[in-house]
């Protein structure tokens, strides 16, 4: 195991080496200059000359790509040209809210896709098993921006159930104050027993949740389905069927555990890949998070804020990655021979 | 546990009736976009400010969009742009991604590790969030997205190709061929190439409906297809602040990006079931 772990991380490492060049790689290909971007077009020649300094984009490219990994490395992640922020503060604001989204989506993705799985392999071939299988494929199918725009559309808009837009509602922030602690709304309002802003949030999380929640829920449905079929084909399931435990009890009290092993690590790809497709939703709810930062980052070239979302999307599916292998190297000794 | 083998098993099975749909939505698909010319009821790009925005009827059967032309039309040659970008992701990025990937599979030793640790690089970055970060640094347009989805999407194929060259390596076709003293460029050309080949297809077809949909999100986001380019994506993001009060302008493109996608999922599913028969969970 300590092998298997010193090597597990050594590639994680690599991966991550690989992830700041290329981040790096892509800022550095950005047409326009930076520094007039943040001079500003009025700006005199010595103004340019003084903000190309300050970014270092007067020295070899080979240095300033050390300077890069160093400042990466003492947490300077470089100031926005948008919001003047360092980016490091900008990303900490927003990635909590969009931990919060997809936390939530994959707590209802899990939810329905683990059952919907198990109905599906309990009555395979009939009725409920086609309607999953078309169902979890139409979920994986739909395109999130169109989904996230019908749902506002019909729930918040027409039925008027939901709230249209945004995290919480905003005059609360004046009612009830909410004190941050880990910066995510919904739990900083649970452990302050700020109620209005916690009720206020869920009510804002469902539609958002929901259509982020679709893919993820598709594909667990499938997954857990696969895996249950191949798992009540073992001997063990046989030896069960011989003992008199129905199909039902095959497939929840035995089959389901070894199942459940390839549908963890699925969650983890699943992850990183719902944060991505969470951009899409947030700017159609108006969702504080990273997606909203990325889209105006992206639409003012404002490139060590794109550069710094980047780089913190695919450190999060690294770690996330290396956590499931470690895991699962800890559950079942033969995946640390992979 | 297996049964006895039986020669059954030996046959490619028949895809089951769901691959069989999404084999004739896809085959609907293809020819509404090649005869797109033909079955629209409207010039493309026809504008009639005068007709803009009609709810759908007989004479629009998916309505007008804010400039007045006919959705119908506009949906149908979407379908071009679509299935275009998908087969230009798909074959760029299967032809670099087998090829590495065959070389990977077939010499092994430090040339694998180095090609598969450049995939995980790749590969830690979520399709959609690469292509975005290169769509912005390019100018945006269809052939920008579809470089940016091909930079994300041929790591997939290399390690596919990678892991079955490998185990075709081993077959004893390929020693025969080595002790004749057949060159190693010749035995990966034309044993390894050929005999790793199928499942890549199967996966081609299982990713074009994720390709199709990354296509989309891009022109949504403004970073694919520009007007005044027929394309679903870009069609719901310009219709999206009419949405409440003309349902119909946001509706059916995003119905036709979910109807292609689906078609492509399911019969992508079927053909690796059929390929596959311990995968055939059915």
């Amino acid at each position: 195991m300590p092998r298997y772990l010193a090597r597990r991380l050594g590639q994680a490492l690599l991966v991550v080496a690989g992830v700041v060049v290329l981040t790096f790689a892509v800022m550095r290909l950005v047409p326009g200059d930076p520094a007039v971007a943040f001079a500003g077009p009025k700006a005199t020649p010595e103004q340019l000359a003084q903000a190309r300094a300050r970014f270092g984009l007067d020295e070899p490219v080979p240095v300033q790509f050390l300077a890069y990994v160093r400042d990466l490395f003492t947490g300077d992640w470089g100031v926005s040209l948008r919001t003047r922020q360092p980016v490091r503060d900008d990303l900490y604001q927003a990635f909590p809210a969009s931990l919060e989204l997809v936390g939530a989506a994959l707590v209802l993705a899990v939810a329905a896709g683990v059952p919907l799985g198990v109905l599906a392999a309990r009555f395979r071939t009939r009725l409920p098993d086609l309607g999953v299988r078309v169902g979890s494929m139409l979920a994986v199918s739909v395109p999130v921006f169109w989904l996230a725009l019908t749902l506002q559309l019909v729930f918040a808009g027409n039925l008027g159930w939901f709230p249209v837009a945004g995290e919480y509602d905003a005059s609360l922030d004046t009612t009830s104050p909410l004190t941050l602690w880990t910066n995510i709304t919904i739990v900083d309002a649970l452990i302050t027993g700020n109620w209005p802003i916690f009720t206020s949030t869920l009510r804002h999380l469902v539609l958002p949740a929901l259509v982020v929640a679709a893919y993820p829920a598709g594909v667990i449905a499938q997954m857990t389905r696969a895996a249950l079929i191949e798992e009540a084909g073992q001997d063990h399931a046989r030896m069960e069927r011989a003992l008199g435990f129905g199909e039902t009890a095959v497939l929840t009290r035995f089959a389901l555990r070894p199942a459940l092993n390839p549908v963890l690590s699925l969650i983890a790809l699943v992850f990183a890949y719902s944060i991505v497709n969470g951009f899409l939703v947030e700017a159609v709810f108006n969702w504080p998070g990273l997606g909203r930062y990325a889209a105006e980052s992206i639409r003012s070239l404002d490139t060590p804020a794109i550069a710094g979302v980047t780089l913190l999307v695919a450190l999060v599916y690294v770690v996330a990655n290396l956590v499931v292998d470690v895991l699962q190297g800890f559950v079942d000794p033969r995946a640390r021979r992979r | 546990m297996r049964g006895p083998v039986r020669l059954r098993r030996t046959l490619p099975r028949v895809p089951d009736r769901l691959a069989g749909l999404g084999g004739v939505l896809i085959a609907l698909v293809v020819l509404a976009a090649v005869f797109a010319p033909l079955l629209a009821p409207y010039p493309a790009d026809e504008l009639k400010p005068a007709e803009a925005l009609l709810p759908p009827d007989g004479a629009h059967w998916f309505g007008t969009d804010q400039v007045g032309r006919d959705i119908l039309t506009r949906v149908l040659y979407g379908g071009r742009t679509s299935l275009a970008v998908a087969a230009a992701v798909l074959a760029a990025s299967a032809a670099v991604g087998v090829t590495l990937g065959v070389v990977a599979g077939y010499a092994g030793g430090w040339l694998r590790d180095v090609i598969l640790r450049v995939t995980d690089v790749f590969l830690a970055f979520p399709a959609l969030l690469l292509s975005l970060a290169l769509a912005v640094v390019l100018q945006p347009s269809v052939s920008t997205a579809v470089v940016a989805i091909a930079v994300t999407w041929w790591p997939w194929y290399t390690r596919l190709a990678a892991s079955v060259a490998a185990s075709v390596a081993t077959r004893p076709y390929v020693d025969a061929a080595r002790c004749l003293g057949v060159p190693a460029p010749m035995i990966v050309l034309r044993h390894v190439l050929p005999n790793s080949l199928t499942p890549v297809l199967v996966q081609i077809s299982l990713d074009a409906g994720g390709v199709i949909l990354t296509a989309a999100a891009l022109s949504y986001l403004g970073l694919g297809a520009q007007e005044p380019t027929a394309e679903w994506g870009l069609m719901v993001q310009q219709g999206q602040s009419l949405f409440t009060t003309n349902w119909w302008v946001v509706t059916f493109p995003g119905l036709a990006i979910l109807v292609t996608a689906f078609a492509f999922n399911m019969l992508g599913e079927g053909l690796r079931n059929a390929l596959d028969p311990r995968r055939a969970v059915r």
